[in-house]
């Protein structure tokens, strides 16, 4: 919300899912956690609203890769930063005013020490092909009454004439099967339960998109506000 | 899972000395209970008749009877609001779980006494494989190599373990009556 690329207060960071556990809070309650080793990430390029790109964002690198397995253009445009190691991974955030981050500073973990609340963004689990009843939540046909071989079917797609201004033709984004997960999707409002500053770990309450090993992006949450104090 | 970051993650709430109870024991688990500002510990006692998982997921659950009702609470083994366990009487059970004295009620429900609370019987466990080897020894390895009788318990298991090999299909009656 009020991302304003102060480095205090910006938090925002890329990192990879390590897996589910649980913890216990201080009242001895468990809780469920993802556990999300994020960062050090490196500022690789800042855009100003100033500046020839017309908008405030900073882009960040994560995860080096070896020189010999990036491209060439991406090996210059790391080493600009000063940092020669070219990353696998780049997001750019957009922020509210001109940042005060710098290309070639580093974001980790510690950052997010304030933070109470997180969005995490990733990709989901890819599930291929799928019916309406699993893809839209969809309730499928009788199972008796002289059902036969469409229990899983999704029934009518609609008539000829009466769908409105779709005469003659399936309306646009209407359910059907076809291919499921394996996109982008954004949870809000998780909570951030721990920061592990030695190990870059940050500890999130309950699910995360994606399987295990995946990219997540974590940022302050957008719509929660922040404690007052804070 | 052998996750080293999740284990690390963990490792910070694991308990600092573990309970040690088994399955079928009598126990009387003391819960940690908040009520409003004040904490008193409240005792469930009852037998255990599972536990599974491993690490920080793993869980024990505990039945009792309650006014004529079974009454099973599962409690996260790493829990801290586990004040202690205590174990009261232990049994003697021949499955990992209990599950079947959810069927069955009064008297049925008895279990084997098992061993003493403060089990010492560890060494004595050990010694049956060693005497066992030194009186096989003699017999199984004379005829293979005169030198095998040594003495140290160490050599002689070893010894053993080498020539039962070799002298089973000869001695075989012979083993299985030691």
């Amino acid at each position: 919300m009020s991302d304003n690329g102060t480095s205090t207060l910006f938090a925002a960071i890329l990192g990879r899912k390590v897996g589910m556990t649980r913890v216990y809070d201080q009242a001895g309650t468990v809780v469920p956690v993802t556990v999300v080793q994020a960062g050090p990430c490196v500022v690789t390029q800042v855009k100003t609203q100033d500046g020839k790109d017309g908008y405030n964002a900073v882009q960040l690198g994560f995860e080096d890769v070896k020189e010999r397995r990036s491209t060439k253009p991406i090996v210059g445009h790391c080493q600009k930063t000063g940092h020669t190691a070219p990353k696998r991974f780049f997001r750019e955030i957009r922020l509210p005013a001109k940042p005060v981050l710098t290309a070639g500073s580093m974001v980790d973990v510690s950052n997010f020490e304030s933070v109470k609340w997180v969005d995490v963004i990733g990709t989901s689990k890819g599930k291929g092909f799928q019916g309406v009843m699993k893809r839209w939540n969809f309730g499928g046909q009788p199972a008796s009454h002289g059902t036969e071989r469409k229990h899983r079917s999704p029934g009518s797609i609609g008539g000829g004439q009466g769908t409105r201004g779709h005469g003659r033709a399936i309306k646009k984004g209407k359910k059907m099967a076809g291919h499921l997960g394996m996109e982008r999707v954004t949870t809000r409002n998780l909570a951030l339960v721990g920061v592990d500053k030695q190990k870059n770990l940050l500890l999130i309450r309950g699910t995360v998109p994606g399987a295990n090993g995946g990219l997540v992006f974590v940022r302050r949450a957008k719509t929660m506000a922040e404690p007052a104090a804070k | 899972m052998p996750n080293t970051l999740l284990t690390h993650v963990e490792s910070k709430h694991l308990r600092a000395s573990p309970l040690s109870f088994q399955v079928g024991d009598l126990v009387d688990v003391h819960c940690r209970i908040v009520e409003g500002e004040k904490e008193r510990i409240q005792i469930f006692s009852g037998t255990v008749i599972a536990r599974r998982g491993t690490g920080l997921n793993a869980t024990f659950t505990v039945r009792r009877i309650v006014n004529n009702e079974g009454v099973e609470r599962i409690f996260p083994l790493h829990s801290p609001k586990i004040e202690k366990l205590e174990v009261k009487r232990q049994s003697k059970v021949r499955r990992a779980k209990l599950y079947y004295l959810r069927e069955r009620t009064g008297k049925a429900t008895r279990l084997k006494e098992g061993d003493p609370i403060v089990p010492a019987d560890a060494p004595a466990a050990q010694e049956i494989p060693v005497s066992l080897a030194t009186t096989a020894t003699p017999k199984a390895t004379l005829p293979v190599e005169p030198p095998a009788p040594v003495g140290p318990e160490t050599s002689t298991n070893s010894a053993t373990a080498a020539t039962s090999q070799v002298t089973l299909p000869t001695e075989a009656p012979a083993d299985t009556g030691t």
